[in-house]
């Protein structure tokens, strides 16, 4: 059967060039980069190049910024409860969007349940933060700021570099998750005057289990995991040299192929919606219409429930996902969709579509085939098809 | 995570459609839960479901449960299709994730509902004919 991934915005696979840079660190490299000697300092060597890789991709002013963690998850519990903790005596209020991962959301929770007050962020129909909402939310108490650079299910991109400057503006540490953003949108902490930023290698080309936090000198940071050195004292445990290697050279590709990729991610984006909306009826494309990702595309499909569409799909060897009730364990709609103020009969029936940079014409041209064949058969039993709509 | 039956069902349900001449139909559920169940029955002046079809909005559980409630009420009278429960749904679609269990309940509120609506439509022609 054929197979076609279109689930790029969960994870890719590991490019032959980032698995090249891996290899040898299993059974060649294979020190200790904490030790002092010889098979230790070359595991070191491996660990300072990934991460000036990873600093230099972002435009960190300094390596010694960039603070090598489990993956995107790990990077944003970290930033949200250990910037949160770290300057508790100066105030216990924070703000996020409503739309966050719910790595994000999670952790905040449970700083509510320690005594800390957290502000949702509401967001347009096209999944924006209004700054004047921020303005809004800002209190004396107010210590951090958490915006995501890109949202994972609809794409839509935020205005960071304005976010970063109003919390600036009040004193306020800003952080982003920018799990999405990576390869995706240029990124510049500087520039975009970003405090604290997740990462993760499984985005673009890497390995799962690896990611980092950019941390900017002078914020500070409760220490994550006691019991060693490493990450500047702030995470201990042994290096994971070959995926913090693979992650640095993913990331490196990742900034140096952004345009082409992006190029090409657009045309196939623009061809497939194409004909999504010349061969399907009754359907709605979420997200910014133009503030957005190339390489996410969510659509609503009326009349139908999104798992039925992806689990047809899987039958005929597509793969897509869904953030409607069914895949996640809660029989809730999407919260990026409810907060977008989809209906949440569409937000039930909406799939996303995300692209690698290795599809093809024919790949897209398989999917909107299977796709077409999927929503007529579901829209042929469902009870809410009207005669003459399909 | 889905049982083979329950994939198969899915793919081809053998009871997916309407019913001509259907003299019930019942239905439960609401799209913004993700579920929407329709059962079409038509019952003999004997009590006899002769036939029975189904239009369902949701996940695979949701379609594949419908499908397997057609089967278990067709050629039964209604009070029999009154005792068919929700395990007896499960029991032959098999293993499925627990928060999907709640589709087979469903199901078994559909068929309910439909015997209701049955029962609704006749007293109101008894009520027609007796004036």
């Amino acid at each position: 059967m054929r197979k076609v991934y279109l689930d790029n915005a969960a994870t890719t696979y590991v490019s032959s060039e980032v698995l090249a840079e891996m290899l040898p660190c299993f059974n060649t490299i294979y020190g200790n980069s904490s030790s002092l000697h010889g098979f230790g300092r070359e595991a070191s060597a491996i660990v300072d190049r990934a991460r000036d890789r990873v600093a230099a991709a972002i435009n960190a002013q300094k390596s010694n910024e960039i603070y090598f963690t489990s993956g995107g998850t790990e990077a944003d519990n970290w930033a949200i409860k250990g910037i949160a903790h770290a300057y508790a005596n100066k105030g216990k209020h924070i703000i996020v969007s409503s739309i966050e991962h719910h790595a994000v959301l999670d952790a905040c929770k449970q700083l509510e349940s320690e005594g800390f007050e957290v502000t949702y962020l509401p967001v347009d129909k096209h999944g924006l933060v209004n700054i004047a909402d921020i303005l809004h939310a800002i209190k004396k108490s107010t210590t951090l700021i958490s915006i995501m650079t890109v949202n994972n299910e609809v794409g839509t991109i935020q205005n960071i570099k304005a976010i970063a400057k109003t919390a600036h503006e009040y004193g306020i540490i800003f952080h982003t998750d920018a799990v999405q953003a990576i390869g995706a949108v240029k990124i510049d902490v500087q520039d975009m005057e970003i405090d604290a930023m997740s990462m993760s290698a499984h985005k673009i080309y890497g390995p799962k289990g690896v990611g980092a936090l950019y941390l900017k000198n002078g914020v500070r940071i409760e220490n994550l995991i006691s019991g060693g050195n490493q990450e500047r004292g702030k995470r201990g445990g042994t290096v994971n040299v070959a995926e913090v290697a693979g992650f640095g050279k993913a990331i490196e590709i990742a900034v140096r192929d952004l345009s082409i990729n992006q190029q090409k991610l657009r045309a196939v984006r623009e061809y497939f919606l194409t004909q999504v909306q010349e061969k399907i009826q009754y359907i709605q494309v979420n997200g910014h219409p133009h503030q957005k990702v190339n390489g996410i595309v969510n659509i609503s499909f009326e009349m139908i429930e999104g798992e039925s569409i992806l689990m047809l799909l899987d039958l005929d060897g597509v793969a897509v996902s869904t953030a409607s009730a069914c895949t996640s364990n809660s029989l809730e709609p999407s919260h990026v969709l409810q907060n977008m103020g989809v209906p949440d009969e569409l937000a039930q029936g909406s799939i996303r579509f995300s692209f690698g940079k290795n599809i093809t014409k024919s790949d897209v041209d398989y999917a909107v085939e299977v796709l077409v064949k999927a929503v007529a058969k579901l829209r042929g039993i469902s009870p809410l098809t009207k005669a003459g709509r399909k | 995570m889905y049982s083979k039956e329950i994939i198969e069902r899915f793919k081809n349900p053998k009871n997916a459609g309407s019913l001509r001449g259907a003299n019930a139909v019942g239905k439960v559920g609401n799209a913004a839960c993700g579920d929407i169940m329709k059962i079409y029955l038509k019952i003999n002046e004997d009590n006899i479901i002769e036939d029975a079809k189904f239009k369902t909005f949701g996940c695979c559980a949701a379609i594949a449960s419908t499908d397997v409630a057609c089967d278990l009420i067709r050629g039964k009278s209604i009070d029999e299709a009154l005792k068919v429960t929700n395990k007896d749904v499960f029991n032959i679609l098999g293993t499925m994730p627990a928060h999907k269990i709640h589709c087979s309940v469903l199901a078994e509120e559909t068929i309910r509902d439909a015997v209701e609506d049955f029962y609704k439509r006749k007293e109101k022609e008894n009520r027609k004919n007796s004036k």
